[in-house]
């Protein structure tokens, strides 16, 4: 234990998620001997972000105003909407350059076992937006793991009698993986989500 | 932290097959894996990268999959070295939301029937190994299924509600009352106030579920099935200090 404000410091840093106290002591100290501007504009980065972002009021992305960068963009088609799980999901899938449409974020995944279901997440307001009649394509891209495709299975369950396509993103083989490293799910599903070359 | 040590190779290694029951997220790409073993009891295990798209562990370490394993042994948290899946039922579960709302439900009750971890506990591993296999397979309707493991389940712990006496006196015999806090079954003698008055073949029900006699219970119809799992999750709930998360959530269908 240390005396006073530092202790504050590592107990603070220690509480955000994967940093351990190991780690927490490490970043305090790194902070304590940083160039005073480096940490003035940290905590003016830290106190911007609580007092400036919010949740997107269409498809609730972090954003600066009512709506977000993307939801504002008028290039963007209106036809084709992406289903994800956390804002962090968008900026992956803009990374790749291949979607030009609109998002839609969760805010999680359906876990029974942490007791979220349905109605914690975002899906009533996905049915809204899919009701205004605009949509004719839903990408559900949650993530690969069981609670992913439990979510994509849901809502897909919902959405079929709407008469909107659905597609999933495609699971498979990791590009630089060796074939017979794969488990039985990720070849299973590789296999039917093989494609003409 | 128990797992901050550097991993040395001089821990113990050992080998045991397990089901995953839950999978938590550790740091950047680890997780915590709670597997239900045949021969070491409850356990958690840390799966390091297992979340990178490259890991070697890839899709085997999801939940409710029944998994061949080596493990070392830590203090507290042990680490996964290799896994290979025997059979991972979660393929049969990702497309079938009900069924995963189910499954969800058993690993949790699991989880919660051995509160104290690495104490062996084969029989409760052999029932959650089968429900699950009856399940992946669609042997018998998802709520059967629950409603059974659940039972027998609650039968390991020493729950088990008295079915075929009365609870309190012990006469033999099928009684028409059913009073959760009095242990199940109750003759007319006995009868607690506020006990509930049950058909009689939902008691039936749940001799058929507790007993595997699955003959009585596929014949079954929906009301009866509705109330007979209503009485095993108030037993359930009575018996467990807190009431299951993923209980409310399954998709009963
Ligand atoms: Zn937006
Ligand atoms: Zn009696």
């Amino acid at each position: 234990m240390y005396e006073g404000a530092i202790q504050d410091l590592i107990d603070e840093l220690g509480r955000l998620p994967g940093v351990g106290p190991k780690s927490a002591q490490r970043i305090a100290f790194h902070i304590l001997s940083a160039d005073p501007a480096d940490v003035t504009r940290l905590a003016t980065a830290l106190r911007k972000v609580k007092e400036l972002v919010r949740f997107c009021a269409i498809c609730h992305n972090v954003a600066e105003s009512e709506q977000c960068r993307i939801c504002r963009d008028p290039r963007r088609s209106d036809e084709v909407l992406c289903v994800v799980e956390e804002p962090k999901d968008v900026v992956a899938i803009e990374r790749t350059g291949e979607f030009r449409g609109r998002y839609h974020v969760l805010g999680g995944a359906i876990n029974p076992l942490e007791g979220v279901g349905p109605d914690n997440l975002r899906i009533r307001e996905l049915m809204i937006r899919l009701g205004e009649g605009t949509v004719k394509e839903l990408i559900l891209a949650t993530d690969p793991n069981t609670e992913g495709e439990a979510t994509a299975t849901y809502i897909a369950l919902m959405v079929k009698p709407m008469g909107i396509s659905v597609t999933r993103l495609a699971s498979g083989l990791p590009v630089g993986g060796d074939l017979e490293y794969a488990d039985e799910i990720t070849l299973g599903r590789a296999f039917e989500g093989r494609r003409a070359v | 932290m128990q797992n901050g040590s550097v991993p040395g190779y001089s821990k113990p290694l050992y080998r045991d097959d397990a089901v995953v029951l839950r999978v938590q997220k550790l740091g950047e790409s680890d997780r915590i894996i709670t597997l239900l073993t045949r021969r070491h009891g409850r356990i958690r295990a840390v799966a390091r990268g297992v979340r990178r798209t490259t890991s070697r562990f890839g899709g085997r370490l999801e939940p409710f999959g029944h998994v061949d394993l080596q493990l070392a042994e830590g203090t507290g948290l042990h680490t996964v070295r290799q896994v290979e899946g025997i059979e991972l039922y979660a393929k049969r579960f990702l497309d079938d939301y009900p069924r995963y709302t189910t499954a969800s439900a058993i690993a949790e009750t699991a989880e919660r029937l051995t509160p104290v971890e690495s104490e062996p506990t084969l029989r409760l591993f052999l029932l959650t190994l089968g429900a699950l296999r009856a399940l992946a397979e669609g042997a018998h309707a998802n709520t059967l299924i629950l409603d059974a493991y659940l039972l027998r389940g609650m039968g390991l712990a020493g729950w088990a509600p008295a079915l075929a006496e009365c609870a309190v006196c012990g006469t033999a015999g099928r009684h028409g009352a059913f009073s959760v806090p009095a242990g199940g079954s109750v003759c007319p003698d006995c009868r607690p106030p506020g006990a509930a008055h049950p058909a009689p073949a939902t008691i039936d029900l749940m001799s058929a579920l507790a007993t595997g006699n699955w003959r009585i219970a596929d014949g079954t119809e929906n009301a009866t099935r509705r109330e007979c799992s209503g009485l095993v999750a108030a037993h359930l709930q009575w018996h467990l200090e807190r009431g299951l998360r993923s209980l409310p959530l399954v998709d009963r269908g």
